[in-house]
């Protein structure tokens, strides 16, 4: 899949919560087809001590209005940076990159969809297509607390969205591997989030002989494959999270 | 008409930019933004005799305007090289060198003779300086005496342009420098990343899994191009610079210092398409100080 190097123009930030933004951007040409789990490297500009491109997870894509949207946590100089950007600012923007969650063959099939926190930010964008496609499906995001949790309107209104929050703000208290939810029958899950969460919803996918994606985020340099940093152990030894993944079958981890 | 192309050893460059080993991976992950055919050549990863999975993760970490990497020479080895890879590069009109590395000079030279069967590989760049392995590696390019050995052991069984990246986590680096050109070496390349570390304060630990690891990027790049000025003056063998080249300017000042090509490294995680720009800036420069020829920038420093 061909790859791109643009200057996006930022048309919309949108405040979540004090550390969290959701950037919509678009360009003026066409902006190059995104599949759901699929992410972008964003330069960061302006900041000394940030040398590396951002990888942030593609939060939604719509070919119709030439738009892409980025959920940004803060958690350093980069993605603060990125936070602070406004409407109109450009970013230079590298991309798609990766993978990208298999999307389902069989349409009867059920579909579990768990994030953990700003983790859920891909889940978005993969529950849009599934929509589209009529596919059936549940959500499960988990969080610290209530304001951890974004975008819930939004996500409320593509399917039934189910929460668990550690301090029992909203939702199920607990972990999302002890939600009620997961009493229900699921044919396929896809998870997103803290990699301690997922190895959590893998050992339940692998009880229960489920099928299951996880969609990783180690640190990376390039995105393209080229410097070996973002390397994930598998059971066909290392393997670059940013172009044999995100996504991973849990049956290619050692978890 | 500028003329930009420079000679390294019998090596024919049609300009003098190049990418370092390890950030630019066989090229092709960067043909979407960079036309090989326009670089001078790219030198593809590390490639050893036999396949090595490398260092575990984490194997980067961010440091203010540079990083350090502990990769650890990570590749499918060189028959995976020759079979899977190089029928992929052989049609494209650069010049595509494998940086070749051991942890045993039988291993170098084994691995160097089969990259010298490979008919439009013109030209090796032997690694005695990765700082990332455990044997071999940077352990051959610290002292004179045995980076010479190396590098005499591979001269008789490689014919074609050899090429020997030296590593700068040395007292004096032009000692090492004289003694490869001694060895047989038709140039040198330098500097390979700096040995440095990053701990996490909150977490107490240190960043990288080998808790050491290689430093690059433009916080490097003054002590790289002293380096190449000090080399430049100790050898008559051709010199290549590396070492935090971000721009065309950066390139420039290499040349300057004495550099007769350069590579760069992790500019490219930076804009994969820097390369083709600095190549772009050659020109554009020459052009705008009349000059005919990039070979009166080489050592052109005056002092």
């Amino acid at each position: 899949m061909k790859k791109y190097l643009a200057d996006l123009t930022i048309i919309e930030v949108q405040k979540l919560n004090a550390s969290c933004v959701l950037l919509t951007m678009t360009d003026d040409k066409a902006l190059p087809q995104c599949r759901p789990g699929q992410f972008a490297e964003l330069r960061v500009d302006e900041t000394p001590t940030v040398m590396l491109r951002r990888p942030i997870s593609i939060h939604s894509f719509d070919a119709s209005k030439n738009e892409i949207g980025f959920l940004v946590q803060v958690v350093g100089d980069g993605t603060r940076w990125l936070a602070s950007l406004a409407k109109g600012d450009k970013v230079n923007v590298l991309l798609p990159l990766g993978n990208g969650f298999t999307l389902p063959e069989d349409n009867g099939a059920r579909l579990l969809l768990v994030g953990g926190g700003v983790g859920s930010a891909p889940l978005y964008g993969l529950a849009q297509e599934l929509v589209k496609r009529g596919n059936d499906f549940a959500i499960l995001i988990g969080a610290r607390s209530e304001k951890d949790l974004y975008r819930r309107t939004e996500f409320e209104a593509l399917g039934r969205v189910e929460y668990t929050t550690e301090d029992g703000s909203l939702g199920e208290k607990g972990y999302v591997t002890n939600h009620s939810l997961l009493n229900e029958k699921f044919d396929y899950i896809y998870t997103c989030g803290p990699k301690p969460m997922m190895m959590a919803v893998a050992k339940y996918a692998r009880e229960k002989g489920i099928p299951c994606e996880a969609s990783l985020e180690n640190k990376m340099a390039c995105g393209l494959g080229a410097c070996l940093c973002c390397v994930e152990d598998t059971t066909e030894g290392h393997r670059c999270v940013c172009t044999d993944g995100p996504v991973f079958s849990i049956e290619e981890l050692k978890w | 008409m500028v003329k930009t192309n420079v000679k390294i050893g019998g090596l024919e460059l049609k300009n003098p930019v190049l990418t370092a080993s390890g950030t630019f991976g066989y090229g092709l992950e960067f043909a979407d933004f960079v036309d090989l055919d326009k670089l001078g050549g790219f030198i593809v990863k590390g490639t050893t005799l036999n396949a090595r999975e490398g260092n575990p993760y984490p194997r980067s970490a961010e440091t203010p305007l540079g990083m350090l990497n502990a990769v650890g020479l990570q590749n499918k080895g060189v028959e995976y090289f020759a079979q899977n890879i190089y029928p992929q590069l052989k049609d494209l009109d650069t010049n595509v060198i494998v940086n070749v590395s051991g942890a045993c000079i039988e291993d170098y030279v084994a691995c160097a003779e089969r990259v010298a069967a490979l008919d439009k590989i013109p030209a090796i760049e032997l690694n005695i300086s990765c700082p990332n392995v455990k044997q071999g590696g940077m352990a051959f390019g610290v002292q004179p005496q045995s980076a010479a050995e190396v590098v005499a052991a591979v001269r008789k069984a490689y014919p074609k342009t050899l090429i020997v990246k030296l590593s700068p986590n040395v007292t004096d680096i032009t000692e090492i420098a004289r003694a490869v050109e001694g060895a047989g070496a038709d140039s040198v390349s330098l500097i390979n990343t700096l040995l440095g570390m990053a701990i996490d304060s909150e977490k107490r630990r240190p960043i990288l899994s080998t808790i050491t690891g290689g430093m690059s990027g433009p916080a490097v790049k003054p002590i790289a191009l002293r380096m190449v000025w000090q080399v430049a003056k100790a050898v008559k063998i051709p010199v290549v610079g590396i070492g935090g080249i971000t721009t065309g300017k950066d390139a420039i000042e290499f040349l300057l210092a004495g550099a007769s090509a350069i590579e760069v490294g992790t500019a490219n995680f930076m804009n994969p398409a820097v390369t083709g720009e600095i190549v772009d800036y050659i020109e554009d420069y020459l052009v705008r100080h009349n000059m005919s020829s990039v070979d009166e920038l080489i050592g052109a420093l005056q002092v």
